[in-house]
């Protein structure tokens, strides 16, 4: 697969690494199909529609129908990816994605596209910030976040051969890849992105990359940050985070997200019932204003200053 | 897979109230379930499963078998008695519906039961997924018929009609949905709840083959359901005229039966009617 090019500055949206995954993945495997809510152009997948226009069931604007579509797929032998705007995939349809999906254990791949705060100016009935509280609970499902688009590509894989529902976040915000040696996609793990010892930031999605910048600018003041790429966010590796609360003793935690039932909210469950140590969680605490991506960020301090504030907070907190 | 023979009538007939008698004790012994919307259901599952599906109960997950979908999901005491009388799994089964820990719980589930297809119980969820599986099977140019049972009153639910309006544009012949049309819901008739009618008219718009039957007509319903699309480009949806509680004089046409339990008087008084 040719590598997906660059949008600016070493960025690049993962979109196009997941439609590039996805036709690859079909050609090999005729079982695999796409569902969409007249989302072809947004989920990128004009071209899978003209490879395989058979395979590309549109249901028009239905989501509740597109999820129980894509049970039905699964019965008949299917592997269906349901590509719509998170917003409306994991919202309107949460009934069908908790009794059609999660509860039936169907083999069926949600793809939330422009998740986050990616249609920040269009208000918080386009944010999808609540998604992770509401799929989470929801044992089967595996939640999966991927950071970039090396990542986005090795997660679609990884979904198609797994058994078993997946939710997949996709975003549309341009994010450069990691830079990680030898780099080994580990599903359902996280991925060590900076060793450290006083404090972790475990951070998801959009955030990661930022959250590497803070680590290496907290080295130069002495600080010592361990950054996880928690890609998975359900189920969560709980040997990580008890590593990380063990080892370094404070975390913050980031994500493109409400604060409330995310990442952050799985990590506090997680150290308060078994290592309590402070626990900083960065991302959003309810509806935010209409506003642009990048201006969201900055008023929320998802940022490398911000992470860098909440990191010296949660150092602070820490019990002498 | 099943066999019709010559007394497939009689067969039916006889399943069917094998599995009212035994649907009742099931409630009974519970204390709990939906009585009043099996009993209008039975007939038709029974038709089903011994007159028109074909399958194999020792081999649930054949890929050319065909699909029924119970999308009345609380409906449990006709379709747990019809995957038992069919072969699915053995009597005692029955004997742990909703009992802790029971795989026959209040509301079907695919993992815990054989020849479950996919989870039901909050309303309008079954005929999206039957949309999916005729859809699989338009793909796979497989022969197999899907089957997707509503109740009347589910169908105030928005997500049957998305999935109406997408069978019609697919004009997925392999598709056929039956309405149990009992005219009542939980607290009261449909039509002075949300009304339905004209039900007819409103499939046909949406692109569907309508036919009205008496739901517990056997002979009707084989012939209706029983038929193969052949040139049909439709789906099919069949109406079927039914009466809650069907079968126990003081069950009949009430509401109330919608999830009624019976007393040890009232079950003996239904036992003897149903003979």
């Amino acid at each position: 697969m040719a590598a997906p090019a660059a949008k600016q500055d070493g960025y690049f949206d993962c979109r196009d690494a997941w439609a590039q995954t996805l036709e690859a993945l079909a050609e090999a495997d005729p079982r695999i199909v796409a569902v969409v809510n007249d989302s072809v152009g947004s989920s990128k997948l004009g071209g899978f529609q003209k490879r395989f226009p058979e395979r590309l069931i549109n249901v028009g604007i239905a989501e509740q129908n597109m999820v129980g579509v894509s049970a039905g797929l699964a019965n008949g032998g299917r592997i269906p990816f349901v590509s719509a705007a998170s917003c409306f995939l994991t919202g309107r349809a949460l009934e069908q994605i908790k009794a059609d999906i999660a509860y039936a254990n169907f083999n069926v791949k949600l793809v939330g596209q422009s998740s986050g705060v990616a249609y920040g100016e269009l208000g918080p009935t386009h944010h999808s910030i609540e998604d992770f509280a509401w799929l989470r609970p929801l044992g089967a499902i595996t939640v999966v976040v991927p950071s970039d688009p090396w990542e986005t590509a090795e997660v679609v894989k990884w979904a198609a051969s797994h058994e078993g529902p997946v939710y997949l976040r996709l975003s549309r915000m341009p994010v450069p890849n990691l830079d990680i040696a030898d780099r080994k996609f580990q599903p359902r793990r996280a991925e060590l992105v900076h060793q450290g010892r006083d404090v972790t930031l475990i951070a998801c999605g959009t955030m990661v990359h930022l959250a590497a910048k803070a680590a290496l600018a907290l080295t130069a003041d002495g600080i010592s940050a361990r950054v996880l790429n928690m890609a998975t966010i359900n189920p969560l590796d709980e040997a990580a985070v008890a590593a990380a609360a063990s080892e370094t003793g404070a975390i913050v935690t980031i994500e493109e997200a409400n604060i409330h039932g995310g990442l952050g909210g799985a990590v506090a469950e997680f150290t308060a019932g078994n290592l309590p140590v402070p626990v900083e969680r960065m991302g959003f605490p309810g509806f935010v204003p209409t506003g642009s991506v990048e201006w969201l960020f900055e008023h929320f301090g998802l940022t490398v200053p911000g992470i860098i504030k909440a990191a010296n907070t949660a150092i602070g907190r820490k019990r002498p | 897979m099943t066999m019709l023979n010559n007394d497939t009538v009689a067969t039916i007939r006889d399943k069917a109230l094998w599995m009212r008698r035994r649907a009742f004790r099931m409630v009974f012994d519970a204390q709990l379930g939906h009585p009043g919307g099996d009993f209008s259901a039975i007939d038709i599952i029974a038709t089903l499963y011994f007159g028109v599906l074909r399958y194999d109960a020792k081999k649930p997950e054949l890929a050319e078998r065909d699909r029924f979908i119970m999308s009345k999901g609380h409906a449990t005491g006709a379709l747990y008695t019809a995957l038992c009388a069919a072969g699915y799994y053995p009597e005692d089964w029955l004997s742990t519906y909703m009992q802790p820990s029971s795989r026959l719980n209040g509301h079907p589930n695919r993992n815990y039961l054989p020849g479950v297809e996919t989870n039901t119980g909050p309303l309008g969820h079954g005929m999206p997924v039957a949309l999916g599986i005729a859809i699989a099977g338009q793909l796979a140019k497989s022969e197999y018929r899907t089957f997707v049972l509503t109740g009347d009153g589910e169908l105030q639910e928005g997500s049957n009609w998305e999935a109406a309006m997408s069978a019609g544009n697919r004009k997925l012949s392999n598709l056929t949905l039956i309405v149990d049309r009992n005219r009542l819901q939980q607290g009261m008739g449909t039509e002075e709840t949300n009304g339905l009618d004209p039900l007819d008219d409103k499939f046909r718009a949406f692109g569907w083959h309508v036919e009205i039957v008496d739901g517990h007509d056997v002979q009707a319903l084989l012939n209706v359901l029983g038929a193969a699309p052949g040139a049909r480009s439709k789906p099919l949806c069949v109406i079927a005229d039914t009466i809650k509680g069907k079968g126990v004089s003081f069950m009949e046409n009430k509401a109330s039966w919608h999830h009624g339990v019976p007393n040890a008087e009232q079950f003996d008084i239904a036992m003897k009617e149903l003979v």
